[in-house]
């Protein structure tokens, strides 16, 4: 049986999610509730609240404090070229195939900090497809979105940066793409001049257009699974036929309702490709 | 300790680091074909390699072994590991959720994610199981098991190969019983017997 602290809290996530939404219009309600939580419970501490409801007291009354909440609710942890597999697998088996196309529209969904974008920019660059490619990058946190334009990352990151780009196949050096100053690393600014930027939730907006390729990684664990494939079901409509569609190596298309939309391109890489007769 | 005194379970969560593999080989390898309790395992493993951990023990148990997946359900007499690089925790619906967050207390998975989440999915009727190990991941989590009401059992520090782990455990949960493996592979096989 629950605690009746446990049920408690349930009860207050449920009503500050609830209070987000209405007055926000940010909907985490159909977020994992375990993470979320645990998440929520950091900051609690960040905040000096109490609990829950003395957190949504803070939230309703101040203006100001849900842009410093939004970090808590999303997730931002990244790195470069993560899962170097992932980015080879891309590099050696996908790429091939975009190649064909006289011009290419790639959407990072959930970009947060932008370190996918920019892996993904350098491996276009390297194939010589970011010519033609015009990149999306999406989140819902306009901060992780700057933050993402910004293109700065902290140096004490960049030696796992360099080694998975390395173990992806970099055919150049990633010291190539970025300057030093001040303990970060500045990312090569021409690199996102043909990305575009924008505020997009998977939970309630809409396609936006015609993608090639789309990469949304470690964001579909954070849903409940109706959201899950609300949003596969928004990359299955933003997909072409035969077009592409990466996830994090933990998740999976098994479960969705629009599994039947795709078939598995590289199955260890979570690499799905839209079946050409829909 | 009398073993055969512990309250029902509906779940067990365990944790080990240093020395898991031995420890875990001990109370796993125990359990009978056809034991009904889930078992929800974290392991300290290295982030950047693929784990050999679940054929290791599939080799090793009567009981099916697997990595945990996201958005499956748990089902009884089954044992679950967090996969390398992700958290592993417990929803309220008692389906199994993977996580990226933030590595707590440098390690993802940690113990204390998924004993705190499962202590929010079971209470009273999980219990959760501190092994081996040189750091005090864990003993956050057996505390919230002890406050949600369920059972809290350590390795007998003096037999474990790491004894940081079950020191920092018993010390942030004072009424876990501190048991050899062998006591623990007993209490798992009575608990079952309980349900």
């Amino acid at each position: 049986m629950k605690s009746p602290v446990t049920e408690t809290e349930e009860l207050e996530l449920h009503l500050l999610l609830e209070a987000i939404h209405r007055k926000y219009q940010y909907d985490f309600r159909d977020y994992s509730p375990a993470s979320l939580k645990r998440r929520l419970a950091q900051a609690l501490h960040h905040f000096d609240c109490e609990s829950f409801s003395q957190l949504q007291h803070h939230v309703l009354h101040r203006p100001d404090a849900i842009s410093a909440l939004l970090p808590f609710l999303t997730v931002q942890v990244s790195e470069m070229f993560r899962d170097p597999t992932y980015f080879k697998s891309l590099r050696e088996q996908v790429i091939p195939h975009l190649k064909t196309y006289p011009s290419l529209k790639v959407w990072v969904a959930g970009c947060s900090a932008g370190e996918e974008l920019y892996s993904l920019a350098i491996l276009f660059r390297e194939e010589g497809l970011e010519s033609r490619t015009i990149f999306y990058a999406t989140d819902i946190n306009t901060d992780a979105l700057k933050k993402a334009q910004d293109g700065i990352y902290p140096l004490d990151r960049i030696s796992l940066f360099t080694e998975n780009y390395q173990k992806a196949g970099g055919k150049a050096s990633l010291s190539d793409y970025y300057t030093t100053g001040y303990g970060r690393a500045m990312f090569d600014k021409t690199l996102r001049e043909r990305t575009v930027f924008s505020d997009h939730s998977l939970v309630s907006d809409a396609v936006f257009a015609e993608m090639q390729l789309v990469s949304c990684r470690n964001v579909l664990i954070y849903f409940k699974r109706d959201l899950q494939d609300r949003a596969i079901g928004l990359f299955k409509d933003s997909l072409v036929r035969k077009g592409f569609l990466g996830i994090g190596s933990k998740e999976s298309l098994r479960f969705s309702a629009h599994a039947a939309s795709f078939e598995e391109f590289d199955r260890e890489q979570r690499i799905y490709q839209k079946l050409s007769l829909l | 300790m009398n073993t055969r005194q512990l309250p029902p379970s509906r779940a067990v969560v365990i944790g080990a680091s240093l020395g898991a593999i031995d420890a875990l080989t001990v109370i796993l390898s125990a359990l009978p074909p056809g034991y009904t309790l889930p078992i929800l395992v974290v392991v300290h493993i290295s982030p950047d390699k693929k784990s050999m951990i679940t054929e290791l023990f599939q080799s090793r148990c009567a009981l099916p072994v697997k990595e945990a997946e996201d958005k499956e359900p748990v089902a009884g007499g089954t044992i679950y590991f967090a996969p390398p690089d992700y958290h592993l925790l417990v929803e309220p619906d008692f389906q199994l959720s993977l996580s990226s967050d933030e590595p707590v207390l440098y390690s993802r998975p940690a113990i204390d994610v998924l004993f705190e989440s499962a202590a929010d999915a079971w209470g009273d009727s999980l219990t959760g199981i501190i092994l081996t190990g040189a750091s005090r991941d864990g003993a956050d989590g057996l505390k919230a098991v002890c406050s949600a009401g369920g059972t809290a059992l350590v390795q007998l520090p003096e037999t474990a190969e790491g004894e940081t782990m079950p020191r920092a455990a018993l010390e942030a949960c004072p009424s876990a019983t501190a048991l050899t493996l062998e006591e623990i592979a007993d209490a798992l096989c009575y608990l079952e017997k309980l349900k």
